[in-house]
């Protein structure tokens, strides 16, 4: 827990922030619409006998009173899948409707790729790329288990991302869940902070920065992208988005959460990002008994 | 006689990349590719599923006789890891639906349909094959079990001998309690 130290200018009642960072998890899953309604897949939980909570933010988060979420028949169909409550914030902040391109352009192992083609309702072009092709395998699993039929899976380096091998030169809309240094899934992932530096933030930012730049030159003017880590690491998150508004033509929107949060800071260790970065949610897992969050949205400007 | 073009005059199929399916035998331009026309039939005759189902899906093969069903845009042929989700194994005597497609498509199903009970359903999921009576055509089904008072179904089945095989790919086979 000790990197987490760093934090303790920034996080409101750090003592409770710390506290909650070493409580474990519970099971955490999100229903899959494309393949059964929440009212069909709650029916269905009621049936095995398995005891659920939903989300109070979003009734598609529930958490399931077992320890073996995966050995249900509602998974076993594909009602639902394991995904943790804050993980489901960032494709319900992008929004993407029916009809629509869509690029979640570090897509696996695939949770987020299929909420978006869920919350288009199957019908649309969601391209999931990953650079990573073992991780790929995980994503096209987890989409044909979801029965997600709108995606097309692609293995290509987001930060030079070509999009000759498609018929159209723009996305509506772009999810950036970056790499990152994962300090957010520590009460999932007691080792997350293991191999911690800050030389590791500082070569994953680089590397963040090259991705949010390439997901708003491939993005439509007006349309939307949504730059998500699990990490708490100001140099991760807003310092990337102050450097994509400096490079490329964008501007910070704000959006409703349902889910308690702070605003993005503005000062980190001597630098000072744009006013625009407090309208960016920070989710500190004392909060709502989540993992924690970055999330910021932008639109795409002429 | 081989059926629509003159088969030397067909390109071999490139399992690499994605080419879409031709509508009709008529358009065929490589060897041995079935055709939409075929595929649709397949469902529609073996499962009574309706082939307006597929209106808004195109099908495309990769891999020798993997076809995969697609909702969303693109050019074909086309060289990436995925589109959609496999559906059928052709090029083979029989064609295969898979357990994936089954899932999401199997609820139009009409025919070939086999309803299990819980444990059977739950001996279906773990892989096991299982002897019972089925008055229908031998071959492969679609097993399915009644969930929040629907029938839902489970994946593909073989049907032979009086035995329900059960052709759930080994990373889909789960554990399940057969309680309710």
């Amino acid at each position: 827990m000790e990197p987490l130290e760093r934090y303790r200018s920034i996080v409101d009642d750090f003592d409770a922030f710390l506290a909650a960072c070493e409580r474990p998890l519970g099971n955490a899953v999100r229903v899959n619409t494309i393949k059964a309604s929440v009212e069909r897949t709650l029916e269905a939980l009621a049936e095995e006998g398995v005891g659920y909570e939903q989300a109070d933010w979003n009734p598609r988060v529930l958490d399931l009173e077992t320890d073996s979420p995966g050995s249900t028949w509602t998974s076993f169909h594909g009602f639902t899948h394991g995904q943790e409550e804050v993980s489901a914030v960032p494709p319900v902040v992008l929004d993407p409707e029916p009809g629509e391109r869509v690029w979640d352009c570090c897509a696996a192992p695939g949770g987020k790729a299929t909420q978006i083609a869920a919350l288009m309702d199957d019908r649309g072009t969601v391209v999931a790329n990953d650079n990573n092709l073992g991780r790929i395998s995980a994503l096209r699993f987890n989409a044909e288990r979801l029965g997600a039929t709108s995606l097309a899976v692609t293995n290509a380096d987001a930060r030079n991302y070509s999009l000759e091998r498609f018929d159209f030169d723009a996305f509506d809309r772009t999810l950036v869940d970056a790499p990152c240094s994962c300090e957010g899934t520590i009460r999932k992932n007691p080792d997350a902070l293991d191999n911690w530096s800050e030389g590791h933030i500082s070569s994953v930012a680089g590397i963040q920065k090259g991705i949010i730049r390439r997901a708003i030159q491939a993005t439509r003017e007006g349309g939307t992208v949504v730059y998500s880590t699990c990490t708490f690491a100001p140099e991760e998150n807003e310092a990337v988005v102050q450097h994509a508004l400096e490079e490329e033509d964008c501007r910070v929107v704000d959006f409703d959460l349902g889910l308690e949060h702070s605003p993005g800071v503005t000062e980190w260790d001597g630098e000072t990002f744009d006013s625009s970065l407090e309208q960016a949610a920070r989710i500190y897992p004392h909060q709502n008994d989540t993992g924690g969050f970055f999330v910021a949205k932008l639109e795409v400007t002429a | 006689m081989s059926e629509g073009p003159d088969a030397t005059d067909l390109a071999a199929n490139d399992g690499q990349r994605f080419d879409r399916l031709p509508a009709t035998e008529s358009e065929r331009t490589v060897a041995g590719r079935a055709t939409r026309e075929a595929v649709v039939a397949l469902f529609a005759d073996r499962f009574g599923i309706p082939p307006a189902t597929f209106d808004e899906y195109t099908f495309w093969e990769k891999g020798a006789g993997k076809i995969w069903i697609y909702g969303g845009e693109a050019p074909t042929p086309l060289e990436i890891e995925a589109i959609g989700m496999t559906c059928l194994r052709t090029r083979q005597e029989h064609w295969k639906p898979t357990t994936d497609f089954a899932q999401r498509f199997g609820r139009h199903a009409t025919e070939c349909v086999i309803d299990l009970d819980r444990e059977a359903a739950r001996r279906f999921a773990s892989g096991e094959d299982q002897e019972l009576a089925w008055d229908g055509d031998w071959g492969y089904l679609i097993a399915a079990q009644t969930v929040a008072d629907r029938l839902e179904p489970l994946g593909i089945g073989l049907y032979v001998h009086g035995e329900l095989r059960s052709m759930v790919p080994k990373g889909r086979q789960r554990d399940l309690t057969s309680s309710r």
